[in-house]
């Protein structure tokens, strides 16, 4: 009794009821083991699942989220979409914790133009880009994140640039932008609780290899090139913020990061001068690793304490999917008044 | 012969040039004079410069739809004055600035002509500044004295619309009295009209448009969050939104009730709302064609997966750009099978600024009782034009969420819930939205194949039982949605179906018919899909005629579709140049088409 209690969170629940349906993805896709992280993020963070929305849009990526947290209610979008989606379910009830995962294809090429805006909201979101370079359920087209000289499996040369999405997010302003690994879990969990712990828009775009058609020689994004060329700038934990209070929390000569709610995320360097919060800073970094052929991979930036898009509008109290009629009805004496005005 | 209170006065002017404002002022003198009157703005497409037209017209029988035919034109855009005098009825009145003249503008010898030298009047106008402008309150002031506004009524108008600016209503009667005092002084009349002030008439009715109306109904009906990209006609729907929100729905906190987010283009509009019905919110947006075009992946999702939302659309001259300022009744179709797959929707035709507002509400309800996106079918001379009504009457006291279900619902019932299961045979299952504690309220909502338990499914059977069940709820939709409002007479033989913009100018073009002893049946759609009482009022009568704004007769191939056996006793009148319907084409187009059946 006493040594099952040992594997239950704060919440007294298990890893297993973070879980969702049996995955559907190719066998060591690299979505499965992301799935596996933000599963552990959940339960290490002690989140309630049906305090959580989870959304996506369409691609192998978005079909994940019905392999996680099967608690918590979920949406299936359309392609592109889920940052719209998001933004109306988000701001129709903002007292949840919502969770989005998205692929390269719908987030890089055909919903660019909604996630560019969604970010210049400052959504309240967490959105996670399982990014392989290529369009896997249709069978292997090049992604708009494809890098520029990879190899199709049948050989056709990519010769545009690739959009880097963590570079596009810090542009158009995003609060806390990362960059991991589908097999780094021990990077990539406390990285999903640090978003999820973060009060803004948390994007982050994780390099999972598509297994069955970008894994082969010549991909930029094969599992062998990707584990060769992972630049991480830190060594990354994360504390919740609860928890705080309960553990003998010494703080050490890393950076520390705290967030909205109390949560620590210490950053052991391990590039020297890297600092998370200066923007051209970590826009300089980014360019200087694609230079460099390499993927940088942690906390690459961060700002908080912006205004998120339900504080611009204002919302707080009840979430106005549950206001009551009487909130939701303005009296009849205002139209009383208002007939007044528009008869002169 | 000179008519009391009878008279379509037409203005020309490039817009832009501060005509709106003169024109709206005399609309509103003779509205409160108590006399009937409508109006109609035919602008273009363009900010300043393009000639524009606006119609005000008195009818002392109470019509308001467009007249067909101009008694009054007033010629203030050198562009247009040698066609805008071509349009002016025999015996007409033409007043022009003989300032600003061409010859050719007066060859006409069938008409009466007043020139007046506006232009040079306005140099007496103080601030140059404006002076350009209010060479336009000039008109105003020659047309009241020629016809007989009285100088109180102009005080009182200028008063509603300027109320707080002092000097902008000098400025502007200043300008009025310009005018007027050159009609004294020169001792012009006219014998086209005089207007007779009618003591209590239009008392306690109110002008308004039907966008104004539309917004207003939406916030009464609870709407909570409303998502929009700018478009022509439907922009000024959401900005009186905007406008009324932060007056009409704040808590107690003065937090608001409410979001409004002008989106990145339509598709997240309705991307947004989708979300947000998904999630618990009345949530609607307001577009026109073009926009309901790049909804149409969405509205799939939404029909799909049964997520409540709202498409409140001003219709506009398509295809493409089209005639984006100019009014049409050619997204019916667009609307009634939005997105791909078999598709098939809900769709609620205002047609007064009282069903505009009735409407509103009743489109969050319908979407909520009916899970499924619901459209609100304006167009633009509904939408944009203004017009009087009874004052705007809250008819139905409670907003209605339909199966929504929350935890001692879902206990009730011992703790079962399945969410597409077709519990009450109606084709309409039960919804829980996020939030929900309950253990058994959550589900996967997703626009792939699916059970009845929300489970993803290629299954023929599953996917095949979905379809039918939401063509199930579609048909439940027929009696659910507003019943249509028939006016039947027992020696007619004739039945007319109108709805939306073209109702006003079908109910004059019947009277008109019935001054040439034809009578007819008429039948006012409220909504689609059609009522079975559409298919009674058709099979009564032995011909229908139903008369549209578009070319290929929208609405008349639903009724073909949906009933096949009375293709033979329908037939179509479709008005389609973008300009508001008249009683006059009505009228000419049917008699055309009943010639050769039964006269």
């Amino acid at each position: 009794m006493s040594e099952a209690k040992e594997f239950l969170n704060r919440l007294n629940l298990a890893e297993k009821d973070y879980s969702g349906a049996p995955s559907t993805m190719c066998q060591g896709c690299g979505h499965d083991a992301i799935s596996a992280s933000i599963r552990k993020a959940f339960y290490d963070s002690s989140i309630d699942p049906k305090q959580v929305i989870k959304l996506s849009g369409i691609g192998c990526s978005s079909k994940t989220p019905a392999y996680f947290l099967g608690k918590a209610f979920g949406i299936n979008t359309v392609h592109g979409r889920m940052s719209a989606v998001a933004t109306g379910a988000i701001v129709a009830n903002h007292t949840l914790l919502p969770i989005g995962v998205s692929g390269d294809g719908d987030t890089s090429a055909i919903g660019l133009g909604n996630f560019c805006h969604m970010i210049r909201r400052n959504l309240n979101f967490t959105y996670i880009i399982e990014n392989n370079g290529v369009y896997g359920l249709t069978k292997g087209q090049f992604s708009a994140t494809a890098d520029k000289g990879t190899a199709l499996k049948k050989g056709k040369i990519n010769q545009n640039e690739a959009i880097d999405l963590c570079e596009l997010a810090i542009t158009m302003g995003a609060t806390f932008v990362a960059r991991s690994f589908s097999g780094d879990r021990k990077q990539l969990a406390p990285l999903i609780q640090a978003a999820l712990a973060h009060k803004g828009l948390a994007i982050l775009d994780v390099l999972s290899p598509c297994v069955t058609f970008n894994n082969h020689e010549g991909s930029k994004k094969s599992l062998k090139n990707i584990r060769a060329h992972l630049d991480p700038i830190h060594d990354i934990d994360f504390m919740p913020g609860a928890e705080l209070i309960e553990v003998d929390y010494k703080k050490g000569s890393e950076t520390e990061v705290v967030l909205y709610d109390g949560s620590i995320v210490t950053l052991k360097k391990l590039h020297e001068n890297y600092d998370p919060m200066n923007k051209m800073g970590a826009i300089l970094e980014l360019n200087q690793a694609k230079t460099d052929g390499k993927f940088l991979t942690g906390l690459i930036y961060f700002e908080p304490n912006r205004p998120t898009f339900t504080e611009q509008l204002d919302i707080r109290g009840t979430a106005l999917a549950y206001l009551p009629e009487d909130k939701l009805r303005p009296s009849i004496k205002h139209l009383d008044a208002i007939n007044k005005k528009l008869s002169m | 012969m000179s008519t009391i209170n009878d008279v379509n006065i037409c203005i020309a002017t490039p817009n832009g040039s501060g005509s709106a404002s003169a024109n709206n002022i005399l609309f509103k003198s003779i509205f409160k004079m108590g006399i009937p009157c409508s109006s109609k703005n035919m602008f273009p497409s363009n900010i300043q410069s393009m000639p524009t037209w606006y119609e005000i017209r008195a009818s002392s029988a109470g019509f308001g739809s467009r007249k067909d035919v101009i008694d009054v034109m007033v010629t203030f855009n050198p562009e247009t004055g040698a066609s805008d005098v071509g349009k002016l009825r025999e015996n007409g009145l033409l007043l022009y600035d003989t300032g600003a003249c061409e010859e050719s503008w007066l060859s006409r010898n069938d008409i009466q002509k007043i020139g007046f030298p506006a232009t040079e009047l306005s140099k007496q106008i103080p601030n140059a500044k404006i002076r350009s402008k209010l060479r336009n309150m000039i008109y105003v002031g020659v047309i009241s004295s020629l016809f007989g506004i009285s100088r109180e009524v102009l005080i009182a108008v200028l008063r509603d619309t300027f109320g707080d600016k002092p000097e902008v209503i000098e400025s502007n009667l200043m300008a009025i009295e310009l005018g007027s005092k050159w009609v004294e002084e020169n001792q012009v009349t006219q014998d086209i009209c005089t207007l007779v002030t009618i003591e209590g008439g239009n008392k306690g009715k109110i002008l308004s448009d039907g966008n104004t109306c539309s917004a207003l109904g939406a916030i009464y009906g609870g709407v909570s969050v409303v998502a929009w990209y700018p478009i022509t006609p439907s922009s000024s729907l959401a900005e009186t939104m905007e406008k009324y929100l932060p007056e009409l729905r704040m808590d107690e906190d003065k937090n608001p009730t409410y979001a409004v987010i002008q989106a990145e283009d339509e598709i997240a509009a309705a991307g947004i709302i989708t979300g947000a019905g998904w999630a618990g919110a009345r949530a609607m947006t307001a577009t026109s064609g073009p926009g309901l075009s790049l909804m149409n992946e969405m509205i799939g999702l939404a029909y799909f997966t049964e997520i409540p939302s709202s498409y409140f659309i001003v219709q506009r001259g398509g295809p493409s750009t089209g005639l984006p300022t100019r009014t049409q009744q050619s997204d019916i179709l667009s609307m009634y099978f939005a997105s791909h797959g078999d598709t098939r929707h809900v769709i609620l035709l205002p047609h007064d600024l009282q069903t505009c507002f009735e409407f509103s509400k009743l489109c969050l309800d319908l979407a909520d009782q009916l899970q499924t996106p619901v459209f609100f079918a304006s167009d633009l001379d509904l939408g944009m034009n203004i017009r009087p009504s009874e004052p705007l009457e809250l008819k139905s006291p409670s907003l209605n969420r339909g199966k929504l279900i929350h935890e001692k619902d879902i206990e009730a019932q011992g703790n079962q819930f399945r969410r597409y299961f077709d519990l009450d045979g109606d084709g309409i299952p039960q919804r829980t939205i996020p939030g929900n504690q309950h253990p058994k309220a959550v589900y996967f909502c997703s626009g792939a194949g699916h059970n009845a338990d929300a489970k993803r499914s290629e299954d023929p059977g599953d996917y095949k039982e979905l379809l039918d069940r939401l063509l199930k709820k579609n048909h439940t939709a027929r009696l659910l949605a507003p019943q249509p409002l028939v006016e039947t007479s027992e020696t007619s033989r004739i039945g007319m179906i109108s709805f939306g913009s073209s109702v006003e100018a079908v109910r004059e073009a019947r009277h008109r018919m019935n001054q040439d002893g034809i009578k007819t049946s008429h039948l006012t759609l409220l909504a689609l899909p059609l009522s079975p009482l559409v298919k009674d009022f058709i099979q009564k009568h032995e011909i229908t005629l139903i008369v549209e704004q578009n070319r290929d007769g929208q609405v008349a191939s639903i009724v073909r579709m949906d009933w096949p056996e009375l293709a033979q006793k329908i037939d179509s009148v479709l008005v389609y140049d973008g300009l508001p319907v008249t009683a006059g084409s009505v009228h000419r187009l049917s008699m055309e088409k009943l010639g050769g059946k039964l006269l």
